[in-house]
């Protein structure tokens, strides 16, 4: 399954469909990027007013993934689709319903930013997050690259990058930690911080899966709860052909 | 009565080992999702089969083994020999004029085509159901009974017996019980197709052969035959050829994908329809022009 194969079918409506969904995919994960950015900028900035947008912005991504999951049981119920075609059907469904999280998430940070910002929360405890941030939001830029280009190599750099995000949230607990036994007064906005953090972590291990469903896209493989290795030795297998 | 199943049981399985392959799943290069994988005991065994109609070649060195008690599918466009195939095992083939096959296909271990063979007792062995539903002229129960007399089979109440458990089998029974005397061609398209295949399988083959069973058949009636086919490989080895691929996928656990006169691909049907591993098959299934 590669990108070239997605049309030439004997049905030119069908090849239609299927870039459809995949190009809805796409405008979904772009909005999803952009959510998750204006989340982080307005916690780095102590933004309410941007916090607000973001919190505002979440129906949209909700409404789309409905609306792509509809179209795939459509051409489920109507095309009985087989093979990578299938794959592609349900590579989506499962990619939409991860991004869908990843916009909770987004929304989250917001939530927590615009805590912060009312409740007068201090920029340097935003130092460690706003890294952990910028990363995880590469990493889903990337996994959504991979899925547009269905390339398992680019999805398996996407998914070891997880480790690191995994690391930096709990460098950033600890950091937090010492701020809550310094000023118990503190607390509060420690805590928004660190459910902030935790939200950033979840968002890793999102784009981590949408990085294995690229690998079952192409390969066939199911790499969910295997080892990094495993996951290498399945994304190289060739198909004969 | 212990030890006796268990002596039949290990009997069975003795006479079955020098007949068990590992199919050439592996040899596809990938695992196999199937628990059964590996030792698989096998009916039908085609090695290097050749088959010419005239001058034109039809099946071109057909490897394959059909599990027993298992279905399997043939799936490929039209004129690509998968009827072809299906017609060598019960030497259906040897009517048409001009056919000349090289190579060999076993049952059971035995070859098919030896000059030793004979041809009658095969295809009472391996029954088949073509496309369109063939009853004779005569009343449902002697269109099941039919086979049994040609065995020489007389006795009125062995003959009742076996019709009855004939059209049970075939899911025809409580439908046509009050009418057994009734002209068969009275009955629907689906009834007389469950009725043929009643027919084959009163003389109790091993094999049943399905080509294009339900192709004529309206959905209901379809589904009907399907699920026929699913109770029925319990007791029997089928191998059904159909154009309808969502009706391979439904109903059998291997399938072959032919292409012009060679095998392209078999693989368990999970595999084969989620996760091909030739170009060729998965353009087919996924209706491409390749």
């Amino acid at each position: 399954m590669d990108k070239a194969k997605l049309g030439q079918h004997i049905s030119q409506q069908f090849d239609e469909e299927l870039e459809d969904i995949r190009n809805r995919v796409m405008t979904m994960g772009g909005l999803v990027e952009q959510q998750l950015s204006d989340a982080l900028r307005s916690l780095s900035d102590i933004d309410a007013e941007l916090a607000e947008v973001v919190i505002s912005n979440d129906y949209k991504i909700n409404a789309m993934e409905v609306a792509i999951d509809e179209e795939c049981v459509q051409i489920l119920a109507r095309r009985q689709p087989a093979a990578g075609d299938l794959r592609l059907v349900i590579a989506v469904i499962k990619t939409i319903t991860d991004l869908e999280r990843i916009g909770d998430e987004a929304e989250r940070v917001g939530r927590m930013a615009l805590h912060f910002a009312e409740t007068g929360g201090e920029s340097k405890m935003l130092v460690g997050i706003s890294h952990l941030g910028e990363h995880v939001r590469a990493m889903l830029h990337d996994a959504l690259d991979a899925f547009a280009r269905m390339d398992t190599e680019a999805a398996i750099h996407v998914a070891k990058q997880d480790e690191k995000a995994d690391r930096e949230y709990e460098s950033i607990l600890r950091e937090l930690m010492t701020y809550m036994m310094e000023d118990s007064r503190a607390i509060p906005n420690v805590l928004d911080v660190m459910w902030s953090a935790r939200a950033l972590e979840r968002i890793g291990d999102r784009a981590g899966n949408i990085c294995e469903y690229v690998i079952y896209l192409v390969r066939g493989k199911d790499v969910r709860h295997v080892s990094m290795e495993q996951v290498e030795a399945h994304a190289r297998s060739e198909h004969d052909d | 009565m212990n030890t006796e199943a268990t002596d039949v049981q290990e009997g069975k399985m003795e006479s079955a080992a020098p007949r068990t392959h590992a199919i050439n799943i592996g040899d596809l290069g990938r695992e196999n999702t199937v628990a059964e994988q590996g030792e698989l005991d096998i009916a039908l065994n085609v090695t290097e089969l050749d088959l010419y109609y005239g001058e034109k070649q039809a099946l071109k060195k057909i490897e394959l083994e059909i599990p027993r008690n298992r279905v399997t599918a043939f799936i490929g466009p039209s004129g690509c020999g998968k009827s072809t195939l299906l017609r060598c095992f019960n030497r259906m083939n040897d009517l048409v004029d001009n056919v000349r096959t090289e190579g060999q296909i076993t049952l059971d271990g035995e070859d098919i085509y030896s000059k030793h063979l004979n041809v009658a007792e095969l295809r009472r062995r391996v029954g088949m159901v073509f496309q369109k539903p063939n009853p004779f002229p005569k009343s449902i129960y002697e269109n099941v009974a039919y086979g049994l007399r040609i065995l020489g089979i007389k006795d009125k109440r062995r003959l009742d017996e076996t019709v009855e458990k004939a059209l049970r089998g075939a899911a025809l029974w409580d439908e046509v019980k009050d009418r057994l005397q009734d002209n068969a061609l009275g009955l629907s398209g689906g009834q007389q197709q469950r009725l043929v295949i009643a027919r084959a399988i009163a003389v109790e083959p091993d094999v049943l052969l399905l080509d294009e069973p339900a192709s004529a058949l309206d959905p209901i009636s379809t589904l009907k035959i399907e699920e026929l086919i699913y109770e029925l490989k319990d007791k029997y080895t089928i191998v059904i050829v159909t154009h309808n691929m969502q009706q391979a996928a439904r109903v059998s656990d291997y399938t072959a994908f032919m292409y012009m006169g060679e095998l392209v691909e078999h693989a368990d049907t999970n595999t084969l329809f989620t996760n091909p591993t030739r170009k060729q098959t998965e353009d087919y299934i996924t209706g491409r022009y390749g």
